[in-house]
């Protein structure tokens, strides 16, 4: 595609500019047709955050699934995801290809919070769907300022607010000890801790230790939490760094209760690596099933998606949850589409994405529900609490429900 | 003052990581006068072979070994394929070929390998931590084959004919070619060294940050500023530079700037070093010539 | 460096007929591209001279003057965040923050270029790697989180066309960047061809015999620093209003790596290079897209290999060769 516009352009410039611009057609909604729905995307196959590939990848693969079944609607779904190597500039110039060029009916579950940050506004202006971007930052649910933009997963800020009252319930003396990513994702574990002890009591209680995700180690950082004294330590970090906060804490022989950020928590490469018997007493809160852990290896809904992935994917490694995210964001888009029926208009695709009812997910947490409404941008808004016995996660208390 | 003491020995073990691989990039600039900025991806790839070797069950030191001489041969060949055709080329030109590799490196570990993290055995004993449990097993251990690498790496260079030539061929081409220094392959020879060591330093290092593609991202800047710091032509300078930057950056972070800052700091503080020590703190200045 | 690739850029380069033609016929075609290209390709367009802008920036410190710099990223971030802030806070009109821009960044410049004048090689090379590396962590660092927005950055709105002109706001940014762009070619050019541009190259090539010569060698090299800052800076700028959009994340080291390449594929003392490169730089990630979602970086990385194995001294160097083999039946050389 790029080749021809690159050489339409050169040709265009050759010729003097004779070669006019595709004028845009006139059509009802622009990427639906009788046979064809278009869907685009950003997504990082290159640069710093390529291994969130996956997710595209096994899209990609649904959607084939899907057409080779015959479609959705009596229509095709073309897929069109994009590499902008996690860089906003580049997010900004395929996002406008899709729209401008390819003339997409919708965007879907685009990669990150700087990306999506810098397209939001211009989606929005045009009226396109960005449909449940790929970021658990709390910004994506704002109906008000945002009635184009809608999130999926249940925030980071709403898990850290659970974190915090549990603690308080719990042990409310805790000297909580916080380590986070130096970036959005990190950040929305320390609002989440302030929204719930507010500004005094966090200054008084929690010391707050920052990485980069291009350091080498966080020892020196879980050194100076033990050393504050810390009988509270959340993690907020990515997996790489969750396995090594659970090794090192083993290592310095510091027994806090241990909290750890949902984004790392498979037990085939966060657990594991980290040691099974170190990571004993780990408390997290999540909303999805882990296709690694033991306690799902029956499980009909993992089962539904091993089948799918053996089929449609062989060879990947299915112990990557990017894997597992890719499919339990398009079930959603699934239900969005069926419910529009034969009315595809940009409009009444986000009427219908925001007016889903207790949608079942099967590879989510028994009792997480999707649900939309139009004041409510937040698909999934409901976690649970688990406890890492050694051998699986046990899910404990009751589902809850973000604020 | 327990914790400050362990923020220094935390500062070795991480001090190592960057020793280890600032030696492969002592050895590459030794023998080409480059530094190559594909050397963490390379030895990342090396280590994702040593890691297949392993899951197939083949023992920890042969996969070592066999790795070695496997990334050995990689970098003899990227040397001739890669960067012989560029030797007439402006000097610019070659650090775009370096560009080029570290693209191709990152992207094909991943497509090949994966990016979930992987856990990479170690053949020293991790089960009891060690001098008060300030260091791992591990991490002693990889900083004694680090030091190995060192004394081996120094003794090469300085007592044998071959590191004499190879040291030669990088400093003086034309000239040691008049000499009968077969200068394309103690070029290649280099370049396969460096591979080498690289394959080493990265199976040494992924026990303690996990292997995936991306394992060596935030190392090499560390390992070329301990490299630089210690004196690039030197390989003793290049390891004490490396732990140095290591524990400069956690009392830094810990104490002094905070964590958002270490890196900065670290770095300011190497500029200034170099500013008053231009050649590094064991390097010989390298005269130019008019 | 070898003398001799280099020995005809120290003449001063004639204003031939063909290439005044040229440039004149480049000129007219860029112009009239706002009027037959999609909004779409015209934001591609604009981002090609944003690179181009900051390519010359690049090419001026290190290719003109032989001092590698592989934190331009830097600067461009810089460039960017200065606009950004100064129209999000003040509203301030975008066009008068570029003088502002322009200053700061060759300030900045300026202050890193003091220690390069100890530094050469490869410790000015690690010491500018550093700056790229460090500047994300710096702009989003507490202190500037008030004006930056820290990690999530700053959004900031696109300008109207002036006047009254019938034109939509995609040509308008366009045809003001152009314009920007040459400008900035102009005053390189200018910069280059002269006194200063000849004793930049001669400390390059010769730099013991330049200070012989009598070429104050630390004054040259910490302007030579800030001009090209300044240059990449405005780029910066010039790219943010484009995006309309500045974060951390826009300007990871990878930035500085791309300038770095776009310079080596232009042919590093070209100024017309830094055209190509900056089209290399922005097509040719796509084009990588297009060939395979397993592993882009992987073809990227080939195609700038082969890129180089065929022309190592850059479109330059290929332009150069060709025009000498044209012109070899007749002369013998200038």
């Amino acid at each position: 595609m790029l080749r021809r516009d690159f050489l339409m352009l050169t040709a265009a410039l050759a010729a003097g500019g004779i070669a006019g611009a595709p004028e845009a057609r006139a059509a009802e909604t622009p990427g639906v047709t009788k046979t064809e729905i278009k869907i685009g995307q950003t997504q990082s196959y290159s640069g710093p955050a390529s291994s969130y590939g996956a997710i595209g990848k096994v899209q990609q693969a649904y959607f084939d699934m899907i057409n080779a079944q015959g479609g959705i609607n009596g229509r095709k779904i073309t897929f069109l995801s994009l590499d902008d190597g996690y860089s906003p500039p580049r997010t900004v110039e395929q996002t406008r290809k899709l729209v401008e060029q390819e003339g997409v009916a919708f965007m879907f579950n685009s990669l990150g919070t700087p990306t999506n940050s810098a397209v939001q506004k211009y989606l929005n202006q045009k009226k396109v769907p960005q449909l449940f971007v790929a970021t658990g930052g709390d910004k994506w649910g704002d109906p008000q300022h945002f009635p184009w933009t809608m999130g999926w997963q249940t925030s980071y800020r709403a898990e850290a607010q659970i974190y915090a009252k549990y603690i308080l319930a719990e042990k409310p003396n805790a000297k909580i000890g916080l380590l986070y990513q130096n970036d959005d994702f990190g950040k929305d574990y320390v609002n989440g801790l302030k929204d719930v002890l507010g500004a005094d009591r966090f200054a008084k209680m929690v010391t707050v230790v920052s990485y980069e995700a291009t350091d080498a180690t966080i020892d020196s950082q879980l050194v100076s939490l033990k050393t504050a004294g810390a009988d509270v330590l959340i993690t907020a970090t990515v997996p790489k760094f969750g396995a090594m906060s659970i090794r090192k804490v083993h290592e310095l022989d510091w027994h806090p209760m241990h909290f750890m950020s949902n984004v790392a928590i498979s037990v085939g490469t966060v657990i594991e690596p980290g040691g099974k018997e170190n990571a004993i007493g780990l408390i997290s809160a999540d909303f999805r099933k882990d296709a690694t852990d033991p306690t799902w290896k029956d499980d009909a809904g993992i089962k539904q998606w091993r089948d799918f992935m053996n089929a449609h994917m062989p060879g990947a490694d299915q112990a990557d949850n990017n894997y597992l995210y890719g499919y339990s964001v398009v079930q959603t888009l699934m239900q969005v589409l069926k419910q529009c029926g034969d009315d595809l208009s940009r409009e009444n695709i986000m009427k219908q994405a925001a007016n889903i009812k207790d949608e079942e997910i099967p590879t989510l947490l028994p009792g997480i529900l999707v649900n939309t409404s139009p004041t409510n941008f937040h698909p999934l808004r409901q976690l649970q609490l688990q406890r890492w016995d050694g051998k699986a996660w046990v899910l404990f208390g009751k589902v809850l429900q973000a604020d | 003052m327990d914790g400050f003491i362990h923020q220094i020995f935390s500062g070795i073990a991480t001090g190592g990581i960057y020793a280890s691989v600032a030696l492969a990039l002592v050895m590459i600039y030794q023998s080409t006068h480059h530094v190559n900025f594909a050397q963490g991806e390379m030895a990342t790839f090396s280590t994702f072979i040593a890691y297949t070797l392993i899951q197939a069950g083949v023992p920890y030191w042969v996969a070592l070994a066999a790795t070695f001489v496997i990334s050995f041969a990689m970098g003899v060949a990227i040397e001739r394929i890669f960067l012989r055709p560029m030797a007439n080329a402006p000097e610019l030109s070659s650090v775009g070929v370096f560009i080029g590799l570290l693209l191709i490196y990152t992207s094909v570990s991943g497509w090949i390998f994966g990016y979930t993290i992987k856990t990479f055995p170690t053949p020293f004993d991790t089960g009891h931590p060690m001098l008060g449990g300030y260091v791992s097993g591990h991490e002693l251990g990889a900083t004694a084959v680090t030091l190995v690498m060192l004394v081996s790496i120094y003794a090469f260079f300085r007592f044998t004919r071959l590191g004499l030539a190879m040291r030669a061929a990088a400093y003086n081409p034309v000239s040691s070619r008049l000499v009968g220094v077969r200068v394309g392959w103690m070029l290649a020879l280099g370049w396969g060294l460096a591979a080498g060591i690289g394959s080493i330093a990265g199976c040494m290092v992924a026990p303690i940050v996990f292997l995936d593609p991306n394992m060596m991202a935030g190392i090499l800047l560390y390992a070329f500023a301990g490299a630089l710091l210690g004196g690039i032509t030197n390989p003793l300078g290049a390891v004490l530079g490396g732990f140095a930057v290591g524990v400069i950056e956690n009392i830094g972070g810990a104490y002094l700037v905070g964590t958002e800052l270490k890196l900065t700091m670290a770095l300011v503080i190497i500029i200034a070093v170099l500013t008053v020590k231009p050649s590094g703190l064991l390097g010989k200045t390298v005269q130019s010539r008019v | 460096m070898t003398a001799g690739t280099r020995a005809p850029t120290l003449l001063k380069p004639a204003i031939t007929p063909m290439a005044a033609g040229g440039v004149l016929v480049g000129l007219v075609l860029a112009i009239g591209a706002a009027f037959f290209f999609s909004n779409y390709h015209l934001f591609q367009l604009t981002m090609v001279v944003v690179y181009a802008i900051a390519i010359l920036g690049l090419s001026i410190v290190t290719g003109f003057n032989g001092q590698i710099s592989l934190g331009h990223g830097a600067f461009y971030a810089i460039g960017a965040y200065v606009t950004a802030i100064l129209m999000d806070k003040w509203d301030i009109p975008y066009f008068y923050t570029l003088p502002v821009s322009a200053l700061v960044c060759a300030c900045v410049g300026f202050l890193i270029g003091l220690p390069a004048l100890r530094l050469g090689g490869l410790y000015l090379a690690l010491t500018t790697f550093a700056l790229a590396v460090a500047i994300p962590q710096l702009l989003k660092h507490k202190l500037l989180e008030d004006f930056t927005g820290g990690v999530q950055g700053i959004v900031i709105l696109k300008p109207d066309p002036p006047f009254g002109l019938p034109i939509n706001s995609d040509q308008w940014l366009y045809l003001f960047t152009l314009g920007v762009g040459c400008v900035m070619f102009l005053l390189a050019w200018n910069l280059l061809r002269g006194r200063i541009g000849r004793a930049m190259r001669a400390i390059r090539d010769r730099a013991v015999a330049a200070e012989a010569m009598g070429i104050d060698i630390a004054m040259l090299k910490t302007r030579t620093f800030a001009v090209s800052a300044m240059f990449t800076g405005i780029a910066g700028s010039l790219g943010a209003i484009a995006v309309q959009f500045v974060a951390p994340d826009s300007f990871t080291v990878f930035v500085s790596i791309d300038l770095f390449v776009g310079m080596i594929v232009g042919g590093a003392a070209s100024i017309f290079g830094a055209v190509f490169g900056a089209f290399f730089i922005q097509f040719v990630p796509n084009l990588a897209d297009e060939v395979s979602k397993a592993a882009p970086g992987a073809v990227r990385g080939m195609i700038l290999i082969v890129f180089l194995y065929l022309a190592p001294a850059g479109m330059a160097g290929l332009t150069r060769m060709a025009i000498r083999r044209l012109r070899r039946p007749k002369t013998t050389g200038a």
